[in-house]
């Protein structure tokens, strides 16, 4: 765990430097993938840039409405650059959204888009786990084994470098566009579904679970509908691509 | 590569499939499933990390008439709680405080407590007073003149603050600052709102 550098009077965050570089990176590699799909960079820069600023006011506007009086007698707090004044669940779900509505609305080639971003999304979740890591959150459950980490006061399992681990494997196998063949979007969906599989095996071993019915981890059920789902479009997608004809049999 | 083409071309091999991850997904979820003693055990353990119970402490006020007067974060259970560690020489410390102290007085009649622990043990005493005095500070100022308390929270950087609920539990850590008013009374306020 290593949560922040002090540089003279400056306190900086590293888990918040490591996802800025994140998403750079992953906006420069997605450019990179937009060309070889003879897609224009700046379509995809934009709809980056486009759903960054959404979601980042969509958080900021979430976590206002929590105690919306105090925002309400200080509605200029609302443009404050603090970053612990944000809802970052729900600026993620907006930024999605309005990521959504403007392919719609530009009549954008939805599936090659999804494409072009995926090795972008791929290194944006190495980013993510070396973040918690350095920050210590997305902790594992207590345990003997050998290679337990000691962290927030016990011996742990170390979550976060499991997630790493299969976050730098996929990257290696998106690169490799196995499924490229069958169709545009597949690519994104292989990656969505393995990481819904790693999110299903690894949240097991997690110390800090949302629990459903007692005792059901919520993030394993979802991370199953979302494979099941997921590998479902693949085949929607697949038969139903342009690019390859398949004689399905009912 | 072959064989998954089959799969995929084949409906019915490929519902099989998925069937055969759904059973396999549902005994894995089932079988790491959280034991319902942890999941309904209690208080969270100790440590200075959101979720997690604040660490106990007990120090000694600063200017109490009876030098073994010593303040315990125990006496506030049940209370919002909101724990500053500070030291004089911080320049975002001084920003924050005048701050801390209009929400204070604001919220106080509501169960508000603030306890601003100061790092005495890299600090000096007497310069504390000035800055009660200078800030005019009406919350109890706790010196941690051996660091123990300081240890026991990680501290990594000054100011640091934690937010405790009623229930002793922390549920946001901000390191660094200056905060600003409108955060510090946000959080505050969604605290004061939940129900224990």
């Amino acid at each position: 765990m290593f949560p922040s550098i002090s540089i003279g009077p400056y306190l900086l965050q590293t888990p918040g430097l490591i996802l800025i570089l994140g998403v750079w990176a992953g906006t420069f590699l997605s450019e990179k993938e937009a060309e070889r799909y003879s897609l224009n960079k700046d379509t995809i820069s934009n709809l980056i840039l486009y759903s960054l600023i959404a979601g980042l006011v969509g958080a900021r506007l979430a976590f206002a409405l929590r105690t919306p009086g105090v925002y309400l007698s200080s509605p200029l707090s609302l443009l404050a650059l603090d970053a612990t004044t944000l809802a970052p669940t729900k600026g993620l779900l907006i930024g999605i959204t309005i990521a959504i509505i403007v392919i719609q609305r530009k009549n954008l080639p939805i599936r090659v888009i999804l494409d072009a971003l995926t090795p972008g999304l791929a290194i944006f979740m190495i980013a993510w786990a070396t973040a918690n890591i350095l920050s210590g959150d997305a902790f594992g459950s207590p345990t003997d084994l050998p290679w337990a980490i000691q962290l927030w006061g016990e011996n742990r399992h170390p979550v976060q470098f499991y997630d790493l681990i299969f976050a730098v494997i996929i990257l290696g196998v998106i690169l490799k566009k196995p499924f490229m063949d069958f169709g545009s979007g597949i690519n994104f969906l292989f990656l969505f579904s393995l990481s819904s599989l790693v999110r299903l095996i690894t949240e097991a071993f997690r110390g800090d679970s949302i629990l459903w019915f007692g005792s059901i981890r919520a993030a394993q059920l979802v991370s199953l509908v979302l494979l099941i789902g997921t590998l479902w479009l693949i085949r929607d997608w697949s038969i139903n691509s342009s690019t390859k004809s398949f004689s399905v049999s009912e | 590569m072959m064989n998954i083409t089959s799969l995929i071309e084949n409906k019915r091999s490929w519902n099989l499939v998925l069937a055969g991850i759904v059973l396999l997904g549902a005994g894995w979820i089932f079988l790491t499933r959280t034991p319902v003693t942890q999941a309904t055990g209690g208080a969270p353990p100790p440590s200075p990390k959101e979720g997690f119970s604040a660490p106990t402490f007990s120090l000694d006020i600063l200017n109490a008439e009876n030098s073994t007067t010593k303040v315990s974060l125990t006496d506030y259970r049940g209370q919002v709680v909101m724990i500053n560690f500070w030291a004089t020489w911080c320049s975002p410390c001084r920003e924050e405080m005048p701050a801390i102290q209009s929400v204070y007085e604001e919220y106080q009649e509501q169960g508000l407590v603030v306890l601003a622990v100061n790092t005495t043990f890299q600090d000096n005493e007497f310069d504390v007073g000035d800055f009660v005095a200078e800030y005019n500070l009406s919350f109890p100022i706790l010196l941690d003149r051996s660091g123990e308390v300081s240890q026991q929270y990680q501290l990594r950087g000054l100011p640091s603050t934690y937010f405790v609920d009623q229930k002793g539990v922390i549920q946001a850590v901000i390191v660094g600052g200056p905060m600003k008013e409108t955060m510090i009374r946000s959080r505050v306020e969604a605290l004061l709102k939940e129900v224990p």
